[in-house]
Protein backbone atom coordinates (compact mmCIF):
# COMPACT_ATOMS: atom_id res chain seq x y z
CA UNK A 1 0.00 0.00 0.00
CA UNK A 2 1.46 3.37 -1.05
CA UNK A 3 -0.03 6.78 -0.44
CA UNK A 4 0.93 10.38 -1.01
CA UNK A 5 1.23 11.60 2.58
CA UNK A 6 -0.70 14.81 3.10
CA UNK A 7 0.42 16.62 6.27
CA UNK A 8 -1.67 19.78 6.18
CA UNK A 9 -0.66 22.96 8.02
CA UNK A 10 -1.37 22.42 11.72
CA UNK A 11 0.42 19.09 12.20
CA UNK A 12 3.94 20.10 11.11
CA UNK A 13 3.68 23.40 12.95
CA UNK A 14 1.96 22.55 16.20
CA UNK A 15 1.47 18.83 16.77
CA UNK A 16 4.34 16.78 15.32
CA UNK A 17 3.28 13.80 17.47
CA UNK A 18 0.34 13.36 15.10
CA UNK A 19 2.79 12.82 12.24
CA UNK A 20 5.34 10.82 14.25
CA UNK A 21 2.78 8.33 15.54
CA UNK A 22 1.16 7.97 12.11
CA UNK A 23 4.48 7.22 10.40
CA UNK A 24 5.29 4.68 13.11
CA UNK A 25 1.95 2.84 12.85
CA UNK A 26 2.08 2.94 9.03
CA UNK A 27 5.40 1.09 9.27
CA UNK A 28 3.80 -1.66 11.38
CA UNK A 29 1.34 -2.39 8.58
CA UNK A 30 3.71 -1.90 5.67
CA UNK A 31 1.86 1.22 4.52
CA UNK A 32 4.30 3.35 2.56
CA UNK A 33 3.77 7.09 3.04
CA UNK A 34 5.37 9.06 0.20
CA UNK A 35 6.30 12.69 0.94
CA UNK A 36 5.49 15.19 -1.79
CA UNK A 37 7.24 18.52 -1.36
CA UNK A 38 4.81 20.67 -3.27
CA UNK A 39 1.60 20.05 -1.34
CA UNK A 40 0.18 23.29 0.06
CA UNK A 41 -2.70 24.28 2.33
CA UNK A 42 -5.67 22.05 1.47
CA UNK A 43 -8.03 24.98 0.86
CA UNK A 44 -10.08 24.71 4.07
CA UNK A 45 -9.28 28.19 5.47
CA UNK A 46 -9.34 29.67 1.95
CA UNK A 47 -13.04 28.81 1.68
CA UNK A 48 -13.75 31.66 4.08
CA UNK A 49 -12.46 34.14 1.53
CA UNK A 50 -13.13 32.43 -1.79
CA UNK A 51 -14.76 29.12 -2.57
CA UNK A 52 -13.24 29.23 -6.05
CA UNK A 53 -9.68 29.73 -4.77
CA UNK A 54 -10.24 26.93 -2.24
CA UNK A 55 -11.48 24.59 -4.97
CA UNK A 56 -8.49 25.37 -7.20
CA UNK A 57 -6.08 24.88 -4.31
CA UNK A 58 -7.64 21.53 -3.42
CA UNK A 59 -7.68 20.51 -7.10
CA UNK A 60 -4.02 21.37 -7.48
CA UNK A 61 -3.12 19.21 -4.46
CA UNK A 62 -5.16 16.35 -5.93
CA UNK A 63 -3.32 16.77 -9.24
CA UNK A 64 0.08 16.41 -7.54
CA UNK A 65 -0.92 13.00 -6.20
CA UNK A 66 -2.53 12.01 -9.50
CA UNK A 67 0.72 12.86 -11.29
CA UNK A 68 2.51 10.37 -9.04
CA UNK A 69 -0.26 7.80 -9.45
CA UNK A 70 -0.93 7.76 -5.70
CA UNK A 71 -4.03 7.96 -3.52
CA UNK A 72 -3.82 10.55 -0.75
CA UNK A 73 -3.54 9.68 2.93
CA UNK A 74 -4.37 12.57 5.26
CA UNK A 75 -3.96 13.06 9.01
CA UNK A 76 -6.31 16.02 9.37
CA UNK A 77 -10.08 15.66 8.98
CA UNK A 78 -10.50 19.23 7.66
CA UNK A 79 -7.99 18.49 4.88
CA UNK A 80 -9.78 15.20 4.29
CA UNK A 81 -13.16 16.86 3.85
CA UNK A 82 -11.99 19.66 1.57
CA UNK A 83 -9.94 17.34 -0.65
CA UNK A 84 -12.67 14.68 -0.73
CA UNK A 85 -15.34 17.25 -1.54
CA UNK A 86 -13.30 18.80 -4.37
CA UNK A 87 -12.43 15.35 -5.71
CA UNK A 88 -16.10 14.37 -5.75
CA UNK A 89 -17.35 17.62 -7.29
CA UNK A 90 -14.69 17.60 -10.00
CA UNK A 91 -15.19 13.94 -10.85
CA UNK A 92 -18.97 14.35 -11.15
CA UNK A 93 -19.31 17.77 -12.78
CA UNK A 94 -17.68 17.99 -16.20
CA UNK A 95 -18.46 21.68 -16.67
CA UNK A 96 -16.83 22.55 -13.36
CA UNK A 97 -13.88 20.29 -14.16
CA UNK A 98 -13.31 22.05 -17.49
CA UNK A 99 -13.42 25.47 -15.84
CA UNK A 100 -10.99 24.39 -13.13
CA UNK A 101 -8.66 22.72 -15.61
CA UNK A 102 -8.52 25.83 -17.74
CA UNK A 103 -7.23 27.78 -14.75
CA UNK A 104 -4.93 24.98 -13.58
CA UNK A 105 -3.32 24.82 -17.03
CA UNK A 106 -1.56 28.13 -16.21
CA UNK A 107 0.40 26.32 -13.54
CA UNK A 108 0.86 23.12 -15.51
CA UNK A 109 -1.73 20.79 -13.95
CA UNK A 110 -4.81 18.95 -15.12
CA UNK A 111 -7.33 17.25 -12.86
CA UNK A 112 -8.15 13.82 -14.23
CA UNK A 113 -10.06 12.23 -11.36
CA UNK A 114 -7.94 9.12 -10.95
CA UNK A 115 -7.31 8.97 -7.21
CA UNK A 116 -9.00 8.62 -3.81
CA UNK A 117 -8.53 10.55 -0.57
CA UNK A 118 -8.74 8.99 2.88
CA UNK A 119 -7.86 9.82 6.46
CA UNK A 120 -5.29 7.43 7.93
CA UNK A 121 -7.83 6.19 10.52
CA UNK A 122 -10.28 5.30 7.76
CA UNK A 123 -7.53 3.52 5.82
CA UNK A 124 -6.75 1.51 8.96
CA UNK A 125 -10.42 0.66 9.43
CA UNK A 126 -11.26 -0.16 5.83
CA UNK A 127 -8.02 -1.31 4.20
CA UNK A 128 -6.27 -3.00 7.14
CA UNK A 129 -9.33 -3.94 9.18
CA UNK A 130 -9.95 -4.44 12.87
CA UNK A 131 -8.90 -8.13 12.83
CA UNK A 132 -5.46 -7.43 11.40
CA UNK A 133 -4.95 -4.53 13.80
CA UNK A 134 -5.77 -6.89 16.66
CA UNK A 135 -3.03 -9.31 15.59
CA UNK A 136 -0.42 -6.63 16.36
CA UNK A 137 -1.57 -6.07 19.94
CA UNK A 138 1.14 -7.17 22.37
CA UNK A 139 0.12 -5.26 25.45
CA UNK A 140 -3.32 -5.32 27.02
CA UNK A 141 -4.71 -1.87 27.78
CA UNK A 142 -7.76 -3.12 29.66
CA UNK A 143 -6.85 -1.05 32.72
CA UNK A 144 -7.66 2.08 30.72
CA UNK A 145 -10.87 3.93 29.91
CA UNK A 146 -10.85 6.14 26.83
CA UNK A 147 -13.27 8.82 25.65
CA UNK A 148 -13.24 8.73 21.86
CA UNK A 149 -13.74 12.09 20.14
CA UNK A 150 -14.69 11.90 16.45
CA UNK A 151 -14.66 15.61 15.74
CA UNK A 152 -16.59 16.87 12.73
CA UNK A 153 -14.96 16.53 9.33
CA UNK A 154 -13.93 12.89 9.63
CA UNK A 155 -17.60 12.01 9.12
CA UNK A 156 -19.26 15.15 7.81
CA UNK A 157 -20.58 16.27 5.43
CA UNK A 158 -21.64 12.62 5.16
CA UNK A 159 -22.72 13.00 1.51
CA UNK A 160 -19.05 13.17 0.43
CA UNK A 161 -18.00 10.07 2.40
CA UNK A 162 -20.33 7.61 0.66
CA UNK A 163 -21.92 6.24 3.79
CA UNK A 164 -18.69 5.65 5.70
CA UNK A 165 -19.79 5.26 9.33
CA UNK A 166 -22.81 7.05 10.77
CA UNK A 167 -22.27 10.70 11.76
CA UNK A 168 -25.09 10.50 14.32
CA UNK A 169 -23.89 7.23 15.82
CA UNK A 170 -20.32 6.55 14.73
CA UNK A 171 -18.44 3.41 15.69
CA UNK A 172 -15.27 3.05 13.57
CA UNK A 173 -12.89 4.70 16.03
CA UNK A 174 -14.48 2.97 19.05
CA UNK A 175 -13.94 -0.37 17.32
CA UNK A 176 -10.27 0.37 16.66
CA UNK A 177 -9.75 1.51 20.27
CA UNK A 178 -11.59 -1.63 21.39
CA UNK A 179 -8.98 -3.99 19.94
CA UNK A 180 -6.44 -2.74 22.49
CA UNK A 181 -8.55 -4.10 25.33
CA UNK A 182 -9.22 -0.57 26.60
CA UNK A 183 -12.80 0.43 27.29
CA UNK A 184 -14.29 3.12 25.08
CA UNK A 185 -16.72 4.93 27.34
CA UNK A 186 -19.95 6.61 26.33
CA UNK A 187 -20.28 10.18 27.51
CA UNK A 188 -22.55 13.20 27.19
CA UNK A 189 -22.17 15.18 23.96
CA UNK A 190 -19.80 12.65 22.42
CA UNK A 191 -20.42 14.14 18.96
CA UNK A 192 -19.83 17.73 20.07
CA UNK A 193 -17.48 19.86 17.95
CA UNK A 194 -14.27 21.09 19.66
CA UNK A 195 -14.85 24.72 18.63
CA UNK A 196 -11.31 25.25 17.36
CA UNK A 197 -12.32 26.61 13.94
CA UNK A 198 -13.59 29.81 15.55
CA UNK A 199 -10.96 30.26 18.27
CA UNK A 200 -9.43 33.15 16.34
CA UNK A 201 -12.84 34.74 15.79
CA UNK A 202 -14.28 34.45 19.29
CA UNK A 203 -12.11 32.77 21.88
CA UNK A 204 -14.77 32.92 24.59
CA UNK A 205 -17.32 30.93 22.60
CA UNK A 206 -14.69 28.54 21.28
CA UNK A 207 -13.23 27.70 24.68
CA UNK A 208 -16.67 27.46 26.29
CA UNK A 209 -17.53 24.77 23.74
CA UNK A 210 -14.25 22.94 24.44
CA UNK A 211 -14.70 23.22 28.19
CA UNK A 212 -18.06 21.42 28.04
CA UNK A 213 -16.50 18.30 26.57
CA UNK A 214 -13.48 18.30 28.88
CA UNK A 215 -15.89 18.58 31.81
CA UNK A 216 -18.15 15.77 30.60
CA UNK A 217 -15.24 13.44 29.91
CA UNK A 218 -13.54 14.13 33.20
CA UNK A 219 -16.73 13.43 35.12
CA UNK A 220 -16.91 9.98 33.48
CA UNK A 221 -13.53 9.05 34.92
CA UNK A 222 -11.80 8.59 31.57
CA UNK A 223 -8.02 8.20 31.57
CA UNK A 224 -7.66 10.09 28.29
CA UNK A 225 -9.43 11.47 25.27
CA UNK A 226 -8.59 9.77 21.97
CA UNK A 227 -8.82 11.71 18.73
CA UNK A 228 -7.57 11.92 15.14
CA UNK A 229 -7.57 15.66 14.41
CA UNK A 230 -4.75 18.21 14.86
CA UNK A 231 -7.22 21.08 15.35
CA UNK A 232 -9.08 19.20 18.08
CA UNK A 233 -5.81 18.25 19.74
CA UNK A 234 -4.62 21.85 19.65
CA UNK A 235 -7.86 22.85 21.33
CA UNK A 236 -8.04 20.13 24.00
CA UNK A 237 -4.33 19.49 24.60
CA UNK A 238 -2.26 22.55 23.65
CA UNK A 239 -4.68 25.00 25.28
CA UNK A 240 -6.10 22.78 28.03
CA UNK A 241 -4.21 24.67 30.73
CA UNK A 242 -5.62 28.00 29.52
CA UNK A 243 -9.15 26.59 29.38
CA UNK A 244 -8.73 25.24 32.91
CA UNK A 245 -7.61 28.62 34.09
CA UNK A 246 -10.48 30.45 32.35
CA UNK A 247 -13.09 28.16 33.87
CA UNK A 248 -11.35 27.61 37.18
CA UNK A 249 -11.27 23.87 36.59
CA UNK A 250 -8.70 21.09 36.80
CA UNK A 251 -8.90 18.41 34.15
CA UNK A 252 -5.35 17.20 33.64
CA UNK A 253 -6.80 15.01 30.90
CA UNK A 254 -4.26 13.46 28.51
CA UNK A 255 -5.26 13.88 24.86
CA UNK A 256 -3.94 11.03 22.74
CA UNK A 257 -3.92 10.45 19.03
CA UNK A 258 -5.45 7.14 17.99
CA UNK A 259 -2.08 6.08 16.59
CA UNK A 260 -0.43 6.74 19.95
CA UNK A 261 -2.97 4.43 21.61
CA UNK A 262 -2.34 1.74 19.00
CA UNK A 263 1.41 2.16 19.40
CA UNK A 264 1.15 1.62 23.16
CA UNK A 265 -0.87 -1.53 22.58
CA UNK A 266 1.67 -2.72 19.99
CA UNK A 267 4.43 -2.34 22.58
CA UNK A 268 6.17 0.52 20.76
CA UNK A 269 8.46 2.84 22.73
CA UNK A 270 6.37 5.90 23.80
CA UNK A 271 9.07 8.25 22.50
CA UNK A 272 8.73 6.87 18.99
CA UNK A 273 5.04 7.76 19.23
CA UNK A 274 5.84 11.32 20.27
CA UNK A 275 4.17 10.83 23.64
CA UNK A 276 6.78 13.16 25.13
CA UNK A 277 5.33 15.93 22.93
CA UNK A 278 1.77 15.80 24.30
CA UNK A 279 1.20 18.96 26.30
CA UNK A 280 -0.80 17.30 29.08
CA UNK A 281 1.64 14.80 30.50
CA UNK A 282 0.95 11.12 29.99
CA UNK A 283 3.22 9.84 32.78
CA UNK A 284 0.42 8.61 35.04
CA UNK A 285 -1.34 6.96 32.14
CA UNK A 286 1.84 5.16 31.08
CA UNK A 287 2.36 3.94 34.64
CA UNK A 288 -1.13 2.50 34.60
CA UNK A 289 -0.30 0.55 31.45
CA UNK A 290 2.77 -0.81 33.21
CA UNK B 1 -42.43 54.23 30.30
CA UNK B 2 -40.82 50.81 30.23
CA UNK B 3 -42.84 49.79 27.20
CA UNK B 4 -41.77 52.78 25.14
CA UNK B 5 -38.14 52.23 26.06
CA UNK B 6 -38.42 48.65 24.88
CA UNK B 7 -40.07 49.78 21.70
CA UNK B 8 -37.20 52.13 20.93
CA UNK B 9 -34.62 49.39 21.39
CA UNK B 10 -36.41 46.81 19.29
CA UNK B 11 -34.70 46.69 15.90
CA UNK B 12 -37.24 47.48 13.24
CA UNK B 13 -37.01 45.91 9.81
CA UNK B 14 -37.86 48.57 7.24
CA UNK B 15 -39.11 47.27 3.92
CA UNK B 16 -37.33 50.13 2.19
CA UNK B 17 -33.99 48.82 3.52
CA UNK B 18 -34.53 45.33 2.15
CA UNK B 19 -32.97 43.99 -1.00
CA UNK B 20 -35.38 41.48 -2.53
CA UNK B 21 -32.66 40.21 -4.84
CA UNK B 22 -30.33 39.16 -2.04
CA UNK B 23 -31.71 35.62 -1.79
CA UNK B 24 -31.40 35.14 -5.55
CA UNK B 25 -27.81 36.33 -5.41
CA UNK B 26 -27.08 33.79 -2.67
CA UNK B 27 -28.94 31.03 -4.54
CA UNK B 28 -26.87 31.73 -7.67
CA UNK B 29 -23.60 30.87 -5.87
CA UNK B 30 -22.24 27.31 -5.62
CA UNK B 31 -23.60 25.91 -2.34
CA UNK B 32 -26.31 28.57 -2.01
CA UNK B 33 -28.83 26.89 -4.33
CA UNK B 34 -31.13 25.49 -1.66
CA UNK B 35 -31.62 28.56 0.52
CA UNK B 36 -35.20 29.20 -0.58
CA UNK B 37 -36.23 25.72 0.62
CA UNK B 38 -35.90 26.78 4.27
CA UNK B 39 -39.23 26.59 6.13
CA UNK B 40 -37.71 27.94 9.34
CA UNK B 41 -38.17 24.82 11.48
CA UNK B 42 -35.13 25.71 13.59
CA UNK B 43 -33.48 22.28 13.54
CA UNK B 44 -30.21 24.04 12.62
CA UNK B 45 -30.30 26.36 15.61
CA UNK B 46 -31.37 23.57 17.98
CA UNK B 47 -28.26 21.52 17.24
CA UNK B 48 -25.76 24.33 16.75
CA UNK B 49 -22.93 24.25 19.35
CA UNK B 50 -22.15 27.94 18.83
CA UNK B 51 -25.77 29.03 19.18
CA UNK B 52 -25.94 26.98 22.40
CA UNK B 53 -23.30 29.29 23.90
CA UNK B 54 -24.14 32.64 22.33
CA UNK B 55 -27.35 33.71 20.65
CA UNK B 56 -25.56 36.23 18.41
CA UNK B 57 -24.94 33.28 16.09
CA UNK B 58 -28.34 31.90 15.19
CA UNK B 59 -28.39 29.98 11.88
CA UNK B 60 -32.17 29.96 11.54
CA UNK B 61 -32.28 33.72 12.01
CA UNK B 62 -29.43 34.27 9.54
CA UNK B 63 -31.29 32.33 6.83
CA UNK B 64 -34.44 34.34 7.62
CA UNK B 65 -32.48 37.59 7.32
CA UNK B 66 -31.16 36.53 3.92
CA UNK B 67 -34.62 35.54 2.69
CA UNK B 68 -36.01 38.87 3.86
CA UNK B 69 -33.27 40.69 1.99
CA UNK B 70 -31.31 42.21 4.89
CA UNK B 71 -28.24 42.35 2.71
CA UNK B 72 -26.10 44.92 4.45
CA UNK B 73 -26.87 43.78 7.98
CA UNK B 74 -25.88 40.24 7.11
CA UNK B 75 -22.74 40.97 5.08
CA UNK B 76 -21.43 43.59 7.52
CA UNK B 77 -22.17 41.43 10.55
CA UNK B 78 -19.72 39.74 12.89
CA UNK B 79 -21.91 36.66 13.16
CA UNK B 80 -21.30 35.23 9.68
CA UNK B 81 -17.73 34.44 10.76
CA UNK B 82 -18.87 32.37 13.73
CA UNK B 83 -19.89 29.14 11.99
CA UNK B 84 -17.67 26.38 13.39
CA UNK B 85 -18.35 24.26 10.25
CA UNK B 86 -19.34 21.24 12.36
CA UNK B 87 -22.08 20.35 9.83
CA UNK B 88 -24.57 19.33 12.55
CA UNK B 89 -27.16 21.65 10.98
CA UNK B 90 -26.51 20.48 7.43
CA UNK B 91 -26.75 16.80 8.41
CA UNK B 92 -30.08 17.28 10.16
CA UNK B 93 -31.80 19.86 7.93
CA UNK B 94 -35.03 18.31 6.61
CA UNK B 95 -34.91 20.60 3.58
CA UNK B 96 -31.24 20.04 2.68
CA UNK B 97 -30.54 23.77 2.88
CA UNK B 98 -26.75 23.16 3.20
CA UNK B 99 -26.23 25.80 5.82
CA UNK B 100 -22.45 25.50 6.08
CA UNK B 101 -22.15 26.12 2.34
CA UNK B 102 -24.50 29.09 2.64
CA UNK B 103 -22.31 30.57 5.36
CA UNK B 104 -19.38 30.16 2.94
CA UNK B 105 -21.36 31.99 0.24
CA UNK B 106 -22.17 34.83 2.67
CA UNK B 107 -18.55 35.12 3.81
CA UNK B 108 -17.34 35.17 0.21
CA UNK B 109 -19.87 37.90 -0.65
CA UNK B 110 -18.80 39.90 2.41
CA UNK B 111 -15.16 39.59 1.35
CA UNK B 112 -15.99 40.93 -2.12
CA UNK B 113 -17.61 43.95 -0.51
CA UNK B 114 -14.56 44.61 1.64
CA UNK B 115 -15.70 43.09 4.92
CA UNK B 116 -13.16 40.29 5.28
CA UNK B 117 -12.51 39.32 8.89
CA UNK B 118 -8.95 40.43 9.83
CA UNK B 119 -8.05 36.87 10.87
CA UNK B 120 -8.75 35.50 7.40
CA UNK B 121 -7.03 38.41 5.71
CA UNK B 122 -3.93 37.51 7.72
CA UNK B 123 -4.31 33.80 6.94
CA UNK B 124 -4.69 34.46 3.20
CA UNK B 125 -1.49 36.50 3.27
CA UNK B 126 0.37 33.70 5.04
CA UNK B 127 -0.94 31.08 2.61
CA UNK B 128 0.02 33.28 -0.33
CA UNK B 129 3.55 33.71 1.05
CA UNK B 130 4.21 30.25 2.48
CA UNK B 131 1.77 27.97 0.73
CA UNK B 132 0.50 27.08 4.22
CA UNK B 133 -1.14 28.83 7.16
CA UNK B 134 2.07 28.41 9.14
CA UNK B 135 5.67 28.69 8.07
CA UNK B 136 7.15 25.24 8.41
CA UNK B 137 10.35 25.01 10.45
CA UNK B 138 12.43 22.29 8.80
CA UNK B 139 15.19 22.52 11.44
CA UNK B 140 12.66 21.59 14.09
CA UNK B 141 11.40 18.76 11.90
CA UNK B 142 14.93 17.46 11.58
CA UNK B 143 15.26 17.34 15.37
CA UNK B 144 12.23 15.06 15.47
CA UNK B 145 13.68 12.89 12.71
CA UNK B 146 11.08 14.09 10.22
CA UNK B 147 11.85 14.79 6.53
CA UNK B 148 11.85 18.43 5.33
CA UNK B 149 8.78 19.77 3.51
CA UNK B 150 8.47 22.83 1.33
CA UNK B 151 4.95 23.84 0.26
CA UNK B 152 4.85 25.45 -3.19
CA UNK B 153 3.87 29.06 -2.61
CA UNK B 154 4.44 30.17 -6.25
CA UNK B 155 1.49 28.19 -7.51
CA UNK B 156 -0.66 29.25 -4.55
CA UNK B 157 0.10 32.87 -5.39
CA UNK B 158 -0.93 32.21 -8.97
CA UNK B 159 -4.22 30.67 -7.84
CA UNK B 160 -4.86 33.72 -5.64
CA UNK B 161 -4.20 35.94 -8.66
CA UNK B 162 -6.60 34.23 -11.08
CA UNK B 163 -9.37 34.11 -8.45
CA UNK B 164 -8.99 37.72 -7.33
CA UNK B 165 -7.97 36.83 -3.76
CA UNK B 166 -4.68 38.68 -4.13
CA UNK B 167 -6.58 41.81 -5.27
CA UNK B 168 -8.42 42.25 -2.01
CA UNK B 169 -5.24 41.46 -0.09
CA UNK B 170 -3.31 44.29 -1.76
CA UNK B 171 -5.95 46.83 -2.85
CA UNK B 172 -7.41 47.29 0.57
CA UNK B 173 -4.06 47.44 2.27
CA UNK B 174 -4.04 50.23 4.84
CA UNK B 175 -7.66 51.08 4.15
CA UNK B 176 -9.67 51.57 7.31
CA UNK B 177 -12.99 49.81 7.42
Amino acid sequence: MRYAFYLGCITPYRVPHNELSTRRIAREFGIELVDLDDFTCCGFPIKNASYEAALLTAARNLCLAEEKGLDICTICPACTSVLTEANKELKEDKKLRDEVNEKLSNIGHEFKGTIKVGHFARILYEEIGVEKIKEKVKRDLSTLKFAVHYGCHYLKPSEIYKGFDDPENPKSLDEIVGVTGAKSIDYEDKKLCCGNVIVGIDQDISWTIANQKLDHIKSCGADAMVLICPACSTQYDTTQRMIESKFNATYNLPILYLNQVLGLAFGIDPKELGLNLNRVKTTELLEKVG
Amino acid sequence: MEASKEQKETPVVMVSDLDPNFKYEVAAQPGGENIKRCFACGTCSAGCPVRAIDDKYNPRKIIRMVLLGMRERVLKSDFIWLCATCYTCAERCPQDVKLVDIMTVLKNMAVKEGYIHPLYKEQMKLISENGAVYKIDNKRRERYGLPPVQPNSDETEEIFKVTGVSDFLTEREGEEK
